[in-house]
């Protein structure tokens, strides 16, 4: 259905391809996963099924595609429309029109369908991916997956033969990815469409992919085989693929399930083990005064706390009942959440259930309708700018807001006269924090973890002793998503209170002492990570379900156990491969 | 291709879409104000350039005032809830803003009507010979200032019923009844116009994320700051706006015979160069005879023109608005306004222009309010009749 032969593309100005040697085959009807770490081409392969490279972006393609046997050199984007439906990471940047309904007849319109299969096209997909409630109601107004899903429903309406999708679950929680993908899943199985998608968070389609095309590093050609083959090599990977490795599992599980069925003897192996806990030991429950920061490694001083506030005693964060109206709609209703320091608190829950409110309010972007916020005994949204940077930074959901210089120095310079530190105190934790990053670097030039990783640097320049970060994994791959977790922990450590909202269970997992769960604007659990997690089928972690009934979270907790077993149990030989395997 | 073929995954599908119904938070559906079939954009357009061209034929405050009232009492019970209907009070504080403007140039530049109460003596600033006739300063009389004052909220009633229309029918709904040739520029026309909404959007997001560096996110220099990266952004998604929708077909074209294309450009440019004529001929003197039907003629070719033009491209219109007779009768509404006010205007031209000098209450006409209240018919058409 799709034919690469020979692809290879270069962007103008760039001395080296951006993918080459790309040559393999999409068989109709079937789910391929793009996979791979980010930088290494993955949108542009995406894009030059739709003919969008080289039409739209320019550079040059060398080679071929083919798509239902129209050649993208000779078709327009919008020639292969009939044939291509393709939705971009930024389901925002796709709408042309203003309500739900309208944004779904558009493609069929472009088309020239008659009125009636439009009609009848139009109702059937609303049903398909559950936006008939929604039908009347102008995008904007939509929470991020209800976007993705109508964005994934306005390319469907035209039935095209393919679907090409950027990181169709990135910004979506759980249980709407699980709807996501059942619908994907059910267009290949019943109706046959052929699905290339790319995805960073493995661990949502991995199972469901038919075939794998890895890229493994940039400019490298990409393999194509079966999911198993290609996890075996590849240098991105799901938990379950992880835990797999580390079990020495051959071959590897896939799936929850296959994972499962061989994991007997490992639980056995585990059975008995002192119950899993955080590596870190959560802070002690509050006695009035803060936890002193714990001994820290000297390469982490600047990270400690900030003398105390003036009223030493307030948490870094505290809302009782706090309830925030919006245009007509509770966002937030009789919240009570404190956060102490040194505490890394997720806040997890559905797509516009409340997260990202609750976290503006602790920044004073929101104005509570009823109860009070204290941010280190302060009023947020009574406080002027620059004296809350020193107590709560944000980090928002895209970091780019918060870069305005347009090189990485001017921007610590910045940040340095805003947080009125010494200067330099940025640029050192930015050398920190992201290694080799040049002063002259253009903010836009970095990827999106490195983006990220400025923006941190730069809320953490004023040293606030509470840290809100909202998604910071969106887009990130999974050796950018360790970097942070390593990062984040080092600043929990030193005593910095941490509220995250994040729909990655893995990422809660690895890092959170305690998870709040949101539904509908209300707390609905509040209660350590281990035991809010575990209970709750979307909201457990790959190794969660492998391993239950035991209370494992991480293939971290996993290998440092495993790592006392070494010393006994296993035979000479063995344990020089569990060795290699752990480093 | 099968049509049937989502409605075998509909089936299976039913399950995600029932546990999806209750969606979470701001998501939750609240009970849609709107009337399920909208009334013609073009209706409520026609209504509200009625009323704005009631407006323009008086100065009677009292009327102006009841004007306003009917129209914000319509667009009160009658718009949708999207983000174009809040721009309903936008255009509310730009008419005040007309009206202030208008009421400070009289006080600094003075005014021609002859006024006797003087309110307050400005310091008049001496000007060179050249600029006689300009004046900086100087005595405030009452009676230009009233006179001023209705001047002004003339206008301001002009721009409040245009608002008025934008709030109740998106332009962007308007553009999509225009013929099939022209739907591409309306589309690109829609998107440009979006474009002002997002960038209002963006300034916000990004003077919220002033706030977050510790920056003041108020005042002039914050909005400076932020022009740049907002211009950036906007730029940006413009770009990838462009690429969705040429992806999803935007721009097709049909194969049409070369005799009809030549047939088309022909009758179009014929039409254009006969409407020029003919509205030359009209403006000429002499051309009185032969004016109008060389007018009519290129009119006629141009719009044959454009329907041939609208076979190049192949789209077809999704649930196109009807002409119902609620529709009717909105845009008779408007229209009656406008008439009875014309008419009224010639037959007692005082009542409708109350004197400034010497300073008189305004009194209220009775027959002529009467006209305006005409308006407020669509608000009780239009209700959902449930």
């Amino acid at each position: 259905m799709i034919r690469f032969e020979n692809v290879s593309v270069t962007y103008d100005g760039a001395t080296e391809p951006t993918v080459q040697d790309v040559d393999f085959t999409v068989p109709e009807g079937e789910l391929v996963l793009l996979a791979g770490p980010s930088g290494v081409g993955k949108s542009t392969l995406l894009g030059t099924v739709s003919g969008l490279v080289p039409h739209f972006t320019g550079g040059t393609l060398r080679g071929r595609v083919t798509v239902a046997g129209r050649d993208t050199r000779t078709h327009k984007p919008r020639e292969l429309a009939d044939v291509v439906g393709t939705v971009g990471q930024d389901p925002l940047s796709h709408f042309v029109t203003d309500t739900v309904e309208e944004e779904l007849a558009y493609g069929m319109e472009s088309l020239g369908l008659s009125p009636e299969v439009m009609r009848r096209r139009v109702e059937e997909t609303l049903d398909l991916l559950g936006l008939a409630a929604l039908r009347d109601r102008p995008i904007a107004t939509l929470s991020g997956g209800q976007q993705q899903r109508v964005a994934i429903g306005s390319v469907l309406t035209p039935h095209p033969r393919v679907l090409v999708l950027d990181e169709p679950t990135s910004a979506l929680d759980p249980a709407a990815a699980e709807e996501v993908l059942a619908v994907l899943l059910r267009l290949v199985h019943d109706l046959g469409t052929t699905v290339l998608l790319a995805e960073h968070r493995l661990e949502r389609v991995l199972q469901y992919a038919d075939q794998v095309a890895l890229l493994p590093s940039p400019g490298a050609a990409p393999l194509l085989g079966t999911p198993a083959d290609m996890m075996a090599v590849s240098p991105v990977f799901p938990p379950v693929v992880s835990l797999g490795r580390l079990a020495g599992w051959s071959p590897l599980p896939l799936t929850v399930r296959d994972a499962r069925r061989r994991a007997g003897d490992l639980r056995e192996r585990l059975e008995g083990r002192e119950t899993p806990r955080r590596v870190d030991t959560p802070p002690a429950p509050p006695t009035g005064l803060p936890a002193e920061p714990q001994a820290d490694p000297p390469a982490r001083r600047r990270f400690r706390r900030p003398p105390p506030a003036p009223s030493a005693s307030a948490a870094p964060a505290e809302a009782r009942s706090l309830s925030v109206r919006r245009a007509g709609v509770q966002a937030l209703r009789e919240v009570d959440l404190t956060v102490l320091p040194g505490e890394t608190v997720a806040l997890m829950g559905r797509n516009g259930a409340g997260k990202s409110t609750l976290l503006n309010t602790f920044v004073g972007l929101v104005e509570p309708s009823a109860g009070t916020v204290h941010v280190g005994g302060l009023v947020p949204h009574r406080t002027a700018p620059r004296d809350l940077v020193r107590r709560a930074g944000l980090v928002p959901q895209e970091p780019r807001d918060l870069l305005y210089a347009d090189t990485v120095a001017a921007e610590c310079a910045a940040a340095d006269r805003d947080a009125g530190a010494a200067p330099g105190t940025c640029r050192a934790l930015v050398s920190d924090l992201l290694p080799g990053i040049t002063d002259g670097t253009h903010p836009r030039d970095l990827s999106e973890g490195q983006r990220l990783t400025l923006a941190l640097a730069v809320v953490l320049t004023a040293r606030p002793p509470l840290l809100l970060l909202d998604e910071p994994t969106r887009g990130l791959d999974y050796a950018a998503k360790a970097r942070l977790v390593a990062v984040l922990r080092g600043l929990a450590a030193a005593g910095h209170a941490i509220v995250l909202a994040t729909h990655d269970v893995e990422l809660a997992a690895e890092l959170a002492h305690r998870v709040v769960l949101l539904a509908e604007g209300e707390v609905i659990a509040d209660g350590p990570t281990a035991e809010v997690v575990v209970s709750s089928p979307s909201f457990a972690p790959q190794v969660t379900k492998i391993l239950a009934p035991q209370g494992w979270l991480t293939v971290t907790q996993v290998r440092e156990a495993l790592r006392e077993d070494l010393r006994e149990e296993l035979p000479e030989d063995l344990r020089e491969d569990l060795r290699e395997d752990l480093r | 291709m099968a049509d049937g073929r989502i409605a075998d995954g509909r089936i299976a599908g039913g399950r995600i879409a029932d546990g999806r119904m209750a969606d979470g938070g701001p998501g939750t559906p609240r009970t849609p104000r709107t009337p399920r079939t909208p009334l013609h954009p073009a209706a409520w357009w026609l209504w509200a350039l009625g009323l704005g061209t009631a407006a323009t034929r008086t100065t009677n405050p009292l009327l102006l005032g009841l004007l306003l009232t009917v129209s914000a009492y319509v667009v009160t019970t009658c718009r949708p809830d999207t983000p174009w209907s809040r721009s309903y009070s936008a255009f509310l504080k730009l008419a005040l803003a007309v009206l202030v403007i208008r009421l400070v140039f009289v006080v600094v530049l003075g005014s021609p009507i002859p006024g006797t109460r003087v309110l307050v003596t400005l310091p008049e600033v001496p000007l060179p010979h050249w600029a006689q006739g300009i004046r900086l300063g100087g005595a405030v009389t009452a009676e230009g200032l009233l006179f001023a004052f209705y001047d002004g909220l003339k206008l301001a009633t002009l721009l409040v019923c245009v608002g008025a229309a934008n709030a109740l029918a998106s332009p962007s709904r308007l553009l999509k009844t225009l013929p099939g040739a022209l739907y591409e520029t309306g589309v690109a026309v829609v998107v440009a116009l979006t474009f002002a909404p997002n960038l209002i959007a963006d300034v916000h997001r990004l003077r919220a994320a002033r706030r977050l560096r510790g920056r003041p996110d108020t005042g002039l220099r914050g909005l400076l700051q932020v022009g740049l990266p907002v211009l950036e952004g906007a730029l940006e998604r413009s770009v990838a706006l462009a690429a969705a929708m040429d992806a999803r077909g935007y721009g097709r074209t049909a194969d049409v015979p070369a005799p009809v294309r030549r047939t088309t450009a022909v009758l179009t440019l014929g039409g254009l160069l006969g409407v020029c004529a003919g509205t030359y001929g009209l403006l000429t003197a002499a051309g009185g005879s032969y004016g109008l039907p060389v007018l009519f003629a290129g009119v006629v070719a141009a719009l044959a023109g454009l329907r041939l033009g609208g076979r190049r491209s192949p789209r077809t219109r999704y649930r196109p608005d009807r002409w119902t007779p609620r529709a009717c009768l909105t845009a008779a509404s408007g229209a009656a306004v406008a008439a009875l006010l014309i008419v009224a205007a010639s037959a007692d031209p005082a009542a409708l222009h109350p004197g400034v000098v010497p300073l008189t209450a305004p009194a209220l006409p009775l027959w002529p309010a009467a006209a305006v209240l005409l308006g407020l018919l669509p608000a009780f058409l239009s209700k959902e009749p449930s």
